[in-house]
């Protein structure tokens, strides 16, 4: 720990194997993660990459079979009561208490958290008001839409002013202008110095809030620094993709002296598209059409992806990121 | 640690829907208070918010609670003795462990019919929240997640069930009072309150304790094995009907009876509300009820802190 704010979420060699009579699976191999104090700090990887069980680990919810984890000074092994005492938890599913009301889920959690009942009235009244949940105070929790659920779940956890706020892949599933009112809210906390570490396999997501993020998949960190660290080290590219209408021989970018020229870092085919990754992609789709014309392919269709974490995906994972 | 890449531009612009006030957001982090929780403030709030769920369903509750009492005594203390049914008498076989004579049904019903309600209330008031918050959305993650040891939130599930078995137990007292033909009213009366209290006290938590064990043990989807092989049986073989030492006629079964938890709270109440019956002595009575509390709130509570804890 050579960084000198205080860190709020240190980890070491953290491994989680869930152990079952069907067989075991490693679902987080071995992460290190160090969060500094007022960092917005995100976690980006697939479906099934681990972020859900690193974040069960880091909020006490699933116990670790390896390695440490600090959160808020406190050992999340070793001491959950100190840890769950400072952190703010809003879980990838609806884990609202379906019993109570909209100002109920809020005045509960306030007074397990120490305040009194008409202190947790006035936390509930002001947290409704700020989440825009005034004419839905009264609502059963299972009346709420998914939108305005996610926004009370992020609402009860902050009604202690945690140190670390834990969201996981909290826009999941929402339409796009209420994941964008989402992350003006996240913004606005973060701004006022609230410590967060969010999941998301969104990668404009990421891009849009993160100071640093970890690219994770199958258990382990791929990648870790801000996003320009990431797009500098692994994806600073333009994957130029283009698909014929018929298969393309795996010899094609050798033959086409693609993989000779300097700014093409790497070119590769899968089955009836190539995928060419350039740090000059000036002209590039129109040379592969070419080509391509001249084996006697038809073009379907052509991208360009500009730099950015879906390119450094690629580029790390040598596979498309898809959700 | 660089502070990179806050892109402000995009923030400010949320098209249409639900005005963020921006402000009011930022003095959620500045204008709160630090709690100061203690295990005491948050365990009160936990079961304030059972009960406030259990005012919320106050009618279905207390259906659930009155009809059963009501309808084993409107059979039992009602519709049998005006039928004839005075072979039902339990008095009038002469069983060697058979009570004296002069008892009626509804007097023997009383005390089983309340070990049968701290099962039954014991069990549902436990068990079915536990299976609901353990279900597909792990609701139970809401109280998990507040400040306090596991082990302390298992307690309060406990105890949360326990009066509700209590309270559902009590209930059975004004229901026999009004509800028997002429002349077959039940002689009950609490002849020694601090045994009574002792049988209740713990009849409820043990049941509850059980209900705790079931609920954090059995899959949520075979629930119907809860009634057929757990609850029905225990209720069925629990001396509700009959005390136990009129078992004596059928010895095996009288020792195979000794594993049903149903049993000690029959007899434990027979022991109070109906002395001049026989009964088990009351220190095997108590010794199951608090040993049975103190073994299933054990396991319990420990398969409850591997269920919540992944
Ligand atoms: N309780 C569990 N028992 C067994 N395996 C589990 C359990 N929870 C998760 N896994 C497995 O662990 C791996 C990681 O899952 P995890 O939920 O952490 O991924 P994730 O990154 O959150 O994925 P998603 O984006 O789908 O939420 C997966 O292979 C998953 O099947
Ligand atoms: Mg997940």
């Amino acid at each position: 720990m050579t960084d000198t704010a205080p860190a709020a979420i240190t980890t070491r060699d953290l491994r989680k194997t869930y152990r079952s009579a069907r067989g075991d699976v490693e679902a987080v191999r071995g992460v290190d993660l160090n969060v500094p104090s007022g960092e917005f700090f995100g976690l980006l990887g697939p479906n099934g990459a681990g972020k859900s069980t690193t974040i069960g680990m880091l909020t006490t919810l699933v116990a670790p079979t390896g390695g440490t984890a600090l959160v808020a000074g406190h050992d999340v092994a070793k001491d959950p009561v100190g840890v769950k005492r400072r952190i703010g938890v809003v879980t990838q599913t609806n884990t609202l208490d379906m019993q109570l009301t909209v100002a109920e889920n809020l005045e509960f959690r306030s007074r397990f958290f120490g305040l009194s009942a008409g202190q947790a009235r006035k936390r509930a009244a002001q947290l409704i008001d700020a989440f825009g949940l005034g004419d839905r105070r009264k609502a059963m929790a299972t009346q709420l839409s998914g939108g305005q659920a996610r926004r009370l779940m992020i609402a009860r956890a902050l009604v202690h002013k945690p140190e670390v706020l834990f969201l996981d892949e909290p826009t999941a599933a929402l339409d796009p202008q209420t994941r964008v009112n989402l992350w003006n809210i996240l913004q606005v906390l973060h701004d006022q110095g609230q410590t967060v570490l969010l999941t998301t396999h969104y990668m404009e997501e990421a891009e849009e809030l993160c100071d640093r993020i970890a690219v994770v998949d199958h258990g382990t960190v791929l990648a870790e620094g801000t996003v320009d660290e990431l797009k500098q080290d692994a994806g600073a590219e333009t994957v130029v993709t283009v698909r014929f209408e018929e298969q393309i021989k795996p010899d094609f970018p050798e033959r086409m002296g693609l993989t000779a020229r300097s700014s093409v870092s790497s070119a590769e085919t899968d089955g009836d598209q190539i995928r060419v990754f350039s740090s000059e992609p000036e002209g590039l789709l129109g040379d592969l059409v070419e080509m391509g014309t001249r084996e006697g392919l038809h073009v379907r269709d052509a991208t360009q992806t500009k730099p950015s974490l879906e390119t450094v995906f690629l580029a790390l994972t040598g596979r498309e990121y898809r959700e | 640690m660089a502070t990179v890449t806050t892109p402000g531009q995009k923030a400010g612009g949320a098209p249409g829907g639900e005005r963020i006030a921006t402000a009011s957001i930022a003095a959620l982090i500045n204008d709160a208070i630090v709690p100061k929780p203690s295990l005491r403030k948050t365990f009160a709030a936990m079961m304030a918010r059972e009960f406030r769920v259990l005012a919320r369903n106050a009618i279905t509750t207390f259906v659930r609670s009155v009809m059963q009492p009501f309808l084993f005594v409107f059979v039992f203390a009602y519709v049998l003795p005006k039928i004839g049914g005075g072979m039902m008498v339990a008095g009038g076989s002469g069983g060697h462990g058979a009570p004296g004579g002069g008892v009626n049904f509804a007097t023997i019903l009383v005390p089983g019919l309340m070990a049968s309600m701290l099962l039954m209330q014991g069990i549902m008031g436990t068990t079915m929240p536990l299976v609901m918050e353990f279900g597909y959305q792990r609701t139970i993650e809401d109280r998990a997640l507040a400040p306090v040891p596991l082990g302390l939130l298992g307690i309060q599930k406990i105890l949360a069930g326990a009066v509700q078995s209590f309270i559902g137990a009590l209930i059975v007292f004004p229901i026999v009072l009004l509800v028997h033909a002429p002349g077959q009213a039940p002689h009950v009366d609490v002849t020694n309150w601090a045994v009574f209290a002792v049988v209740m006290v713990f009849g409820s938590t043990m049941t509850s304790s059980l209900g705790m064990l079931l609920g954090t043990l059995l899959d949520p989807r075979k629930m119907q094995v809860l009634f057929a092989v757990v609850l029905l049986p225990l209720t069925m073989l629990g001396c509700v009907y009959y005390p136990w030492s009129a078992l004596s006629a059928i010895k095996w079964l009288q020792i195979v009876t000794l594993v049903n938890p149903m049993v000690y709270m029959a007899e434990g109440l027979r022991a109070v509300l109906t002395p001049s019956m026989h009964h088990m002595p009351l220190w095997a009575v108590f010794l199951a009820l608090i040993g049975g509390t103190l073994l299933f709130g054990t396991l319990g509570i420990r398969t409850f802190r591997n269920r919540v804890v992944n």
